[in-house]
């Protein structure tokens, strides 16, 4: 025995978990299957449609989207990005990994920004829910695919579970800040004029929050993607699955490929979700609606 | 009945403020709460309001101004002590019976305008009707209202980005209004506007002021603008009130030394009148008294000119002594009395006004009632003096205050026959 177990008893909660884990699935199997038949269902079916039109139909759509909501600079990279993607045989699993990091992030905001409001109003939740967050960002993502394969087996469920795992804490962290950096006195006048809670939250802290729950939610989006690559690892198909092929068969080639296809879905949606947040102004409804007013304004 | 009715108000910030009432109670002074780790923020304030007063509450920052006003509509609950509007107490109110409250009676204007950026004018104005559910053709119509009230009629589209520091404070006015509550709340409303916008808003609270006598809790930093506006003022230090008073009375009989301190470098000229620094007259001679005896009660006061006036003290003029002197040699029995050359101010008057006729003129100002009777008189070196603080040897220099306004300088022209 070395010293240090004599005086340091080897407390085991590796079993504890371990043995937790097991009673979890045992008590709550049906619930677990339901669960995954569900988040399986969401994921496939978002992919079918995905992959449903003609590839260079969507990638016209993407195109059209960044065009709409960013600029050209990014419906440029769009068009060129997702041909790429095609060209390299990647648009199938590509479009199966952005299935699975939509309803992902889906699931992560719905449960994020009510538990970042609750957090920014109440600093009993707040203390409360911030260790939790740091548990779940810290602990090395590899860990929690152990239990949740054994809870939901092999596949997209288990994918999007670990995933939401590790891409919910930005979104509950930024919702928090955003609520509670609004300025003190706008908010106040919502109580002085006797506004309800609910009123102030949806008048005045939302809207005046949003550009730091838009951060939030392309934070969620950035760790969903990162996160989905690795739960190919646990058959949750799509890039990661391809990465996890390349791995095993030391395929440099396939291997680059498919982190380039990632790389390109990251940019896109990063822009995307960050133009939301924050109006750039050169998109093109941006463009056509100050048109629209200068015509308005100037004298027939 | 008061519109407001603060009674022994306290609010100390910190764990187990109560605690704090306690010590204070005991005699404990701010530093000893402070080592327990409380700061009291308002101390045992006491004070009414009367509807339709303009109630200023002054002080520097840190005094605790904003915490008082705060717990007139319940933004803050008191730590002790209690509050009334319109003799309601609420300090013990529910959620629900605060917000309606402060939805019918008590609306709030603030120093940063806090209006919502992404809201229009129009809708920032028709705010808290919107919160209080009334439809959206009344309340557009009532905002519109509130908006042409304060000179901003068709800026209601427009987003509060567009408009100046001014404009956007007027749009926070306009959304206090627009409220329709008698009471309204303003915290250092004008003090983030640039002066001369400033004294601009003051004048218009003042219009609005006269034609809605509303009740309103003024607070501000600066001692001019509680002394334009306050038809009382409660000077706050450290949490207490240390006197309430009018404007005169907190000048001229300040109730401890940091009032007096504090009042020292105010412009002195703005908010004393001709009424309050006049002096009985030393002398007046009738009109049918002869030159020689004017002659002689000029040389008893020592004085260059004495004031003409009737049975009914009615001001008729002045004599000077040369004249008089000029008389006395020829033998002549008629005063040599000038019609024109005494200027007669009203006794409310405000003293800036005066100096360009104190500059022009040797004689004495007359201070005359509305139907022309002698009140008093301001000498010269009254008017001068009258400007140096009591207690201070700092004085105003006469000859910059009529400068504050060009349009003071006209009188100088009317006067310029006299010697
Ligand atoms: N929420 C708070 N928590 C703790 N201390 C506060 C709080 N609000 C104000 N104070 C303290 O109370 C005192 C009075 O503040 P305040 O009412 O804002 O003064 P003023 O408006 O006159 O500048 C200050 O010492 C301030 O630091
Ligand atoms: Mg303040």
């Amino acid at each position: 025995m070395t010293p240090t177990s004599v005086v340091v008893p080897n407390v085991p909660i590796g079993d504890a978990v371990s043995d937790g884990v097991d009673w979890i699935k045992a008590t709550f199997r049906p619930l677990l299957n339901g669960i995954s038949d569900t988040m399986s269902l969401l994921v496939d079916s978002i992919a079918d449609l995905l992959l449903l039109p003609p590839a260079l139909v969507v990638v016209g759509l993407f195109t059209l989207l960044a065009l709409l909501v960013r600029s050209w600079g990014l419906a440029v990279f769009t068009l060129l990005g997702t041909l790429l993607i095609v060209s390299m045989g990647m648009w199938e699993p590509a479009m199966e990994t952005l299935a699975l990091v939509l309803v992902a992030t889906l699931i992560a905001v719905v449960v994020a920004i009510p538990v970042g409001i609750l957090a920014a109003r109440n600093n009993t939740v707040s203390a409360v829910v911030k260790p939790v967050l740091d548990f779940m960002q810290t602990m090395p993502a590899f860990v929690y695919l152990v239990p949740v394969v054994i809870f939901f087996g092999i596949g997209v469920a288990p994918g999007v579970a670990a995933t939401i795992v590790f891409a919910l804490p930005p979104g509950v962290r930024l919702t928090e800040l955003a609520i509670r950096q609004v300025d003190r006195e706008t908010v106040e006048a919502g109580e002085a004029f006797g506004g309800t809670n609910r009123q102030i939250l949806r008048d005045i802290q939302l809207p005046l929050g949003l550009p730091t729950i838009m951060a939030g939610v392309n934070q969620v989006i950035m760790l969903a993607l990162s996160m989905a690559v690795v739960a190919g690892l646990v058959g949750a198909g799509g890039l990661g699955a391809e990465v996890a092929r390349a791995i095993s068969r030391v395929d440099v080639a396939l291997g680059f490929e498919a982190g380039l296809a990632v790389v390109i879905l990251a940019i896109y949606l990063d822009r995307l979700t960050g133009a939301i947040g924050q109006p750039t102004g050169r998109s093109l409804v941006a463009v056509l609606r100050r048109r629209q007013a200068a015509t308005a304004g100037s004298p027939v | 009945m008061p519109a407001i009715e603060a009674n022994g108000l306290t609010k100390i910030f910190g764990r187990r403020p109560q605690r704090g009432v306690k010590l204070l109670a005991q005699g404990a002074d701010r530093a000893q709460l402070r080592r327990e780790g409380l700061t009291p923020a308002v101390i045992d304030a006491t004070f009414e309001v009367a509807p339709g007063e303009i109630f200023v509450v002054m002080g520097l920052s840190g005094s605790g101004k904003s915490t008082l006003i705060r717990m007139v509509n319940g933004l803050l609950e008191p730590t002790d002590g209690v509050m009334r509007i319109d003799g309601q107490d609420v300090t013990h109110l529910s959620a629900a019976a605060l917000r309606e409250v402060r939805r019918t009676k008590v609306s709030m204007v603030f120093q940063h305008f806090a209006l919502l950026p992404h809201r229009t004018v129009g809708e920032n104005a028709a705010y808290p009707l919107k919160l209080r559910g009334v439809n959206k053709v009344e309340r557009e119509a009532r905002a519109e209202e509130a908006l042409a009230m304060v000179g901003l009629k068709g800026w209601g589209g427009s987003l509060p980005s567009e408009l100046s520091g001014g404009m956007r404070q007027r749009v926070g006015l306009a959304r206090a209004l627009a409220a329709g509550t008698d009471i309204m709340l303003m915290d250092e409303a004008f003090s983030a506007l640039d002066p001369l916008i400033r004294k601009e808003m003051q004048d218009q609270l003042l219009e609005l002021q006269a034609e809605l006598g509303k009740t309103i809790l003024f607070i501000t930093h600066d001692l001019n603008e509680a002394m334009r506006l306050g038809d009382r003022i409660a000077m706050m230090r450290d949490g207490r009130i240390v006197q309430v008073g009018t404007a005169e009375q907190i000048l001229n009989e300040p109730a401890t030394d940091y009032v007096a301190q504090f009042v020292a470098d105010v412009d002195r000229s703005r908010v004393l009148t001709a009424g309050a620094v006049m002096e009985r007259p030393v002398a007046v001679v009738g009109p049918e008294a002869g030159p020689k005896a004017a002659h002689k009660l000029m040389r008893e006061h020592q004085t260059s000119s004495l004031l003409v006036t009737g049975r009914d003290r009615k001001v008729e003029g002045l004599v000077w002594e040369d004249d008089v002197a000029e008389a006395v040699r020829t033998g002549s029995e008629a005063l040599p009395v000038k019609r024109d050359e005494v200027v007669r101010v009203a006794p409310d008057a405000p003293l800036a006004d005066l100096f360009p006729y104190a500059a022009a003129s040797r004689a004495p100002l007359a201070v005359v009632n509305d139907q022309g009777r002698l009140e008093g008189v301001i000498p010269r070196v009254t008017l001068l003096s009258a400007l140096a603080v009591p207690g201070s040897d700092s004085a105003l220099s006469p000859a910059d205050a009529p400068g504050d306004d060009p349009a003071d300088g006209e009188p100088v022209l009317d006067t310029a026959g006299a010697r």
